[in-house]
């Protein structure tokens, strides 16, 4: 079991999309160094030719009629929306 | 009425002893007087709450009842839709947040005629153990205002146990229905995964989250949960299932019961007077006739890491919703669209939710996978074929719903600290068992303590049963907070 874990908060962060602060990256890695060395008592279990479990009672290939309906209002929606105009959702142009 | 039982406010209903307008008004008083003590609130719309009492008192009197619900003032976790109010999840991201539509439950109970009174407080998104990672406010517990209510449920547990709603919904993903139950004298059912549509309901873990009731007594419970249960095309994990009588099942199913006791949910770490009161409930059993089984579930001290690695896995995919783009907050800093994601969810989300996105990042990053998120799905096959194991001797399990009871608000705890806490309640969402806490005593302290039975796979009926026997016979929830 390694004593610390490596954890590069700077890419994690990138990756789940969230700024995080220098105070935050370094009170995480802390923190979460700690959970990952509590979960490493998982490489404890002899998990030979167990099946992994997604769902407690997985069930698959769920279908549906194809009928019509009608979907939300629009402007219902866009009530939410932080901008928009012409019904449609507005954000900082994209391309130049 | 503020602290009867459902089945009693509902017979009153009945009778005309009272109208669901004089029941409404009198929990919005009461919610004016305890909510700046309790914070089981995130908001509240006493037009629309009227409104609909008004209508029940109609129907009743043109003898068009819609039943024992109808009439009844019901809040909601602030995580499940109700269409044209509010929906915040404790959360800034959604601060402003208006639902557009009903959650799938919310309908079920319009439609059974329930008054929707508060928006109720939780731990933002559902991820904690005490509301106090609330955005907002803490929750405090009724029967002891310096401690918490539990949690992620903690404001549906404290609004009805401080009598301003009659019962309530909240969301079970670790234990977040049954612990605040249990720090609050209340009976809590997390039911079957799959028994309760999911749909409109936010998400935090996927395979693990269920909507269920918390009430006074377990046939309360039992009441709720018949209108809420049964298939739902809207969530594709809903089962088919009959629609289901729990109310009467109680008086039907009579024991005595084979009843499993888990060694491992009784060593360390466990508080000796919550011992002492669930023994209590077992020795009840015990003298009902009951045969009382020790038992084994071998792999549940491996039941906090596999949680902690699946939940946060399935969050940080649920989460990835929240940009900043469709709905919730934007960043007004942000200077591009890209940057939109990361400087909205950095001023939208509190530190837990944070922290937890980060983990089950980590967890499902190339290189870690299989390390962490694979092996963490093939150690749950195992906790979960423990239970299938210990049903073929047993009718349910019995065990303390947490290790304590509720603890002091700012405890200070390290995030690990905290989720060791769930260690009793986690294995039930892991193998998509029906779980329940009930009231079993208090403390010398006052405080409430919480016995939990895991039953079988959509086998509520028998669960509720076996609950009932002892529930009816002590009635706890008549022991109520000072305030």
């Amino acid at each position: 079991m390694p004593a610390s874990i490596a954890l590069d908060i700077d890419k994690l962060a990138t990756l789940a999309r969230i700024e995080l602060t220098p105070a935050e990256k370094e009170k995480f890695s802390a923190q979460l160094g700690d959970v990952l060395k509590y979960v490493d008592q998982l490489k404890q279990v002899d998990i030979t030719g167990i099946e992994p479990t997604a769902h407690g009672f997985p069930i698959s290939n769920v279908w549906s009629e194809d009928i019509p309906a009608l979907g939300l209002p629009v402007n219902d929606v866009l009530r939410n929306a932080p901008a928009s105009r012409d019904n449609m959702i507005s954000v900082p142009k994209v391309v130049d | 009425m503020i602290s009867q039982p459902l089945t009693a406010v509902s017979a009153q209903l009945a009778a005309k002893k009272i109208s669901s307008v004089e029941l409404t008004q009198v929990h919005i008083a009461r919610t004016r007087a305890v909510e700046p003590r309790i914070g089981a609130f995130n908001s509240s719309d006493e037009t629309a709450a009227l409104a609909q009492a008004r209508a029940s008192d109609e129907r009743r009197a043109a003898g068009k009842s819609l039943g024992p619900l109808d009439g009844i003032p019901i809040g909601l976790k602030d995580i499940i839709s109700v269409k044209d109010q509010p929906l915040t999840a404790s959360s800034k991201i959604l601060a402003s947040y208006i639902s557009p539509y009903d959650a799938t439950v919310t309908r079920k109970l319009r439609e059974a005629g329930a008054v929707f009174w508060g928006r109720l407080n939780l731990d933002e998104f559902a991820m904690g153990s005490s509301t106090e990672n609330s955005a907002f406010h803490p929750t405090n517990n009724p029967y002891d205002l310096t401690r918490v209510a539990g949690g992620s449920s903690g404001g549906s547990a404290a609004a009805v146990a401080a009598g301003e709603v009659t019962a309530s919904l909240g969301t079970d993903t670790g234990g977040s229905i049954r612990q605040p139950a249990s720090f609050c004298n209340l009976v809590g059912l997390k039911p079957t995964y799959g028994l309760v549509s999911r749909y409109g309901v936010s998400a935090y873990a996927s395979s693990l989250d269920q909507v269920g009731p918390i009430g006074r007594t377990v046939e309360d419970v039992a009441l709720m949960l018949a209108a809420i249960a049964g298939h739902d095309p809207l969530d594709s994990t809903s089962i088919l299932s009959e629609a289901t009588d729990y109310r009467a099942a109680l008086a039907a199913k009579k024991g005595p019961w084979r009843l499993g006791i888990p060694k491992e949910y009784f060593g360390e770490g466990l508080d000796p007077e919550v011992a002492a009161a669930v023994q209590s409930a077992v020795d009840f059993y015990k003298n009902l006739g009951c045969e009382i089984r020790e038992i084994s579930l071998p792999h549940t001290e491996y039941g906090i890491a596999v949680y902690y690695i699946i939940a946060t896995a399935e969050c940080s995919s649920n989460m990835a919703r929240f940009d900043g783009i469709r709905y919730g907050h934007r960043s007004p800093r942000a200077t591009d669209a890209v940057d939109i994601y990361a400087k909205s969810r950095a001023e939208g989300f509190g530190e837990e939710v944070k922290r937890r996105i980060i983990l089950g990042t980590y967890v499902l990053s190339s290189g870690y996978y299989d390390a962490y998120y694979l092996r963490a799905q093939k150690v749950r096959t195992l906790i979960r074929q423990d239970f299938i194991d210990a049903y073929k001797q047993v009718d349910a399990i019995i065990t303390p719903t947490a290790p304590t009871p509720a603890f002091l608000k700012d405890s200070h705890k390290t995030p690990l600290e905290t989720y060791l806490g769930d260690i009793y309640t986690i294995g039930v969402n892991m193998a998509g068992l029906p779980g329940l806490s009930m009231p079993c005593g208090f403390t010398k302290a006052g405080l409430p303590v919480g016995v939990q039975l895991i039953g079988q796979p959509f086998r509520e009926a028998d669960l509720l049963a076996i609950a009932h026997a002892y529930d009816s016979a002590h009635q706890w929830s008549q022991r109520l907070p000072n305030l």
